[in-house]
């Protein structure tokens, strides 16, 4: 049987002519039913384009993009998205933008149960209270769960994240990967969960991959499995010897890649440090000639000065 | 001036905000000293206030009451005496990166010749990590390098003090990491007083040697402060292995869950007095690989 998703020497590329630049290059990936795989990398790498090329939003220049061993052309409620920004219709309250997902799939529900099982997704999301109110009501990591049961309640066969915390702070981020974490163990969908937090990635995934810069393209690295028990626990798993290992890993990995595709070669500078001070400016500047330099070892010589006088 | 006054010392500072339902009290009573050379950090919840704080301080915000006491003499507004990070660099775009640091260089050291100027310019971009790309415009630079920009402006103006807004805040967390590491280095040569505001709990742990705990706003003041002790020169994977560090994590974070709404006397709490642990961490450490062995 096909991997539920796969790509094979994926490449695509933005712009014309000269300015035509890659920005992934030969991706080869394959995620099977009921994987929690994390994509890690820089921002601005392409990690997003990756993404979209797996939601069927962009087109590969070359190699292939499958699922189930059929080749991904456009969008599908198969593949449920999840970005960073949300994306909710702002005049519609948490359960009419889960509806409006709801109605479009499964018409062959009466009324009653699609309401039921709108109202499901939002009590899996811990939004039971806010069903009525309007996106601009809700805090940041309130929105996200509406996306994240938006997402769910399409019942898709994979489930792809773009970043979907970055936009929180750090202890929201913490409380909804707690969550997230926690829904997954429950109906483990099928998981592509892109970041850029190597803690983030450790916790939740199967398995970690750097998308390593490059300079003609990123390409996907080695993949790291990270075999530590579920449920984890992120107090406990900040003390084990293997999440440290695996965290050095991945951000050696990562920023090695960067080194060499940003430089070609380290070049040794001579560096002046000037000792020059700067000026007080609140005091007024009078007219004549240009003050003397301040300087450390003037400064110096001041302060033996004083003591004298 | 003695070297045991403090480089900078906040007295009660109050500030208010007059409203048609009277008076809002944003900042209460907030008293802090920084000695010389140190690196504090103002941690809280988003909205108490942490960074009314540092904008007064800055003096682009008004004291309603209290004082703000740098180096000996009362300061209430701007100069480039504070050097200052924001979130975003705030780079002008029709200059080149070190044209953009020129700017400030060229006022305060308006009486050194132009080429130390240049040179005192090229010096900090170099450090940060701007080398190569000093001349380039800020479209052409990602988030990463600019920030390095306006680290070097801030440091090349040689400041009594350093001010960072979350500085990394909008960074993604491995180019924070980078960051982290390129401030670290600046300021390991030339260590200014530094008062940074964030909510990040490990970046509050790596940088500093205070944290100081805010309480909720409104009428936000001075919650608990934590002492960091771990020795400088900083290596981020010796302090994130070690687990003291996730000892003052554990007090930060049950601070900011449980405590930050409690209004008690500012206690200070360090290594051996931390309430998530009994004693010493270390030893409690020590004692389990005893067990364990």
């Amino acid at each position: 049987m096909p991997p539920l998703i796969e790509l094979k020497e994926a490449t695509k590329s933005f712009g014309r002519g000269s300015a035509r630049s890659t920005v992934l290059r030969d991706v080869n990936l394959t995620v099977n039913e009921g994987d929690f795989v994390s994509i890690i990398g820089y921002s601005g790498t392409g990690k997003s384009t990756l993404i979209s090329l797996l939601a069927g939003l962009l087109k590969a220049d070359g190699g292939e993009v499958n699922m189930e061993g059929k080749p991904i052309r456009g969008a599908s409620p198969e593949r449920g998205i999840v970005f960073q920004n949300y994306s909710l219709l702002p005049w519609l309250t948490v359960e009419e933008n889960i509806r409006l997902a709801v109605d479009q799939l499964f018409p062959a529900m009466s009324g009653d149960e699609r309401a039921a099982h709108v109202r499901k997704y939002i009590e899996m999301v811990k939004l039971g209270h806010a069903g009525h109110k309007y996106p601009k009501e809700l805090s940041g990591g309130m929105r996200q769960r509406v996306s994240v049961a938006r997402a769910l309640a399409m019942q898709p066969r994979v489930l792809l994240l773009d970043e979907p915390l970055s936009a929180l702070d750090a202890l929201t981020r913490a409380t909804l990967q707690d969550e997230i974490s926690d829904i997954w163990q429950k109906n483990r969908t099928t998981v592509i969960w892109v970041t850029n937090d190597p803690d983030e990635a450790i916790l939740l995934a199967d398995r970690v991959i750097p998308l390593l810069p490059g300079r003609n393209g990123a390409t996907l690295g080695d993949e790291i499995p990270v075999h530590i028990e579920r449920p984890r626990d992120r107090r406990q798993l900040a003390l084990l010897p293997e999440f440290k290992k695996l965290r050095h890993d991945i951000v050696h990995s990562l920023s090695a890649a960067k080194r060499n595709a940003e430089t070609t070669g380290t070049t040794t500078r001579k560096l002046v440090v000037p000792d020059i001070l700067p000026e007080d400016l609140s005091v007024k500047r009078a007219f004549g000639p240009r003050p003397a330099v301040r300087r450390r070892s003037q400064l110096h010589k001041e302060e033996i000065k004083i003591p004298v006088s | 001036m003695t070297e045991r006054a403090p480089a900078l010392e906040l007295f009660k500072l109050n500030k208010t905000y007059p409203t048609p339902k009277g008076p809002a009290v944003i900042v209460k009573d907030f008293s802090i000293n920084l000695k010389r050379g140190e690196f504090v950090t103002l941690i809280g919840h988003s909205g108490c206030g942490k960074s009314t704080v540092l904008s007064m301080v800055a003096g682009l915000t008004s004291i309603t009451d209290g004082g703000i006491i740098l180096d000996g003499r009362e300061t209430n507004e701007p100069g480039p005496d504070r050097g200052i990070v924001f979130q975003s660099p705030c780079l002008l775009p029709w200059m080149t990166a070190f044209e953009n640091v020129m700017v400030g260089v060229n006022q305060v050291y308006y009486t050194a010749p132009k080429a130390e100027r240049q040179e005192l310019a090229e010096y900090y971009l170099t450090v940060v990590g701007l080398g190569d790309a000093m001349h380039k415009y800020p479209a052409e630079l990602s988030q990463g390098m600019r920030q390095r920009v306006g680290i070097a402006r801030a440091f090349a103006l040689q400041p009594k003090m350093l001010l960072l807004d979350e500085p990394f805040g909008m960074l993604d967390s491995l180019t924070k990491i980078e960051l982290q590491q390129v401030l670290l280095e600046v300021w390991r040569r030339n260590q200014l007083t530094t008062l940074m505001v964030t909510h990040d709990v490990d970046e509050a742990i790596y940088l500093s040697d205070r944290v100081i705990m805010m309480t909720n706003g409104p009428e936000a003041t001075l919650g608990e402060i934590l002492e960091i002790d771990f020795p400088r020169p900083r290596q981020r994977e010796m302090v994130i292995n070690d687990p003291l560090f996730h000892a003052y994590r554990e007090h930060l974070v049950s601070y900011l869950t449980e405590r930050a709404h409690l209004r008690n006397e500012p206690r200070t709490f360090n290594k051996h007095n931390l309430l998530t642990f009994e004693g010493d961490p270390r030893a409690a450490e020590a004692d389990s690989h005893h067990a364990a062995a």
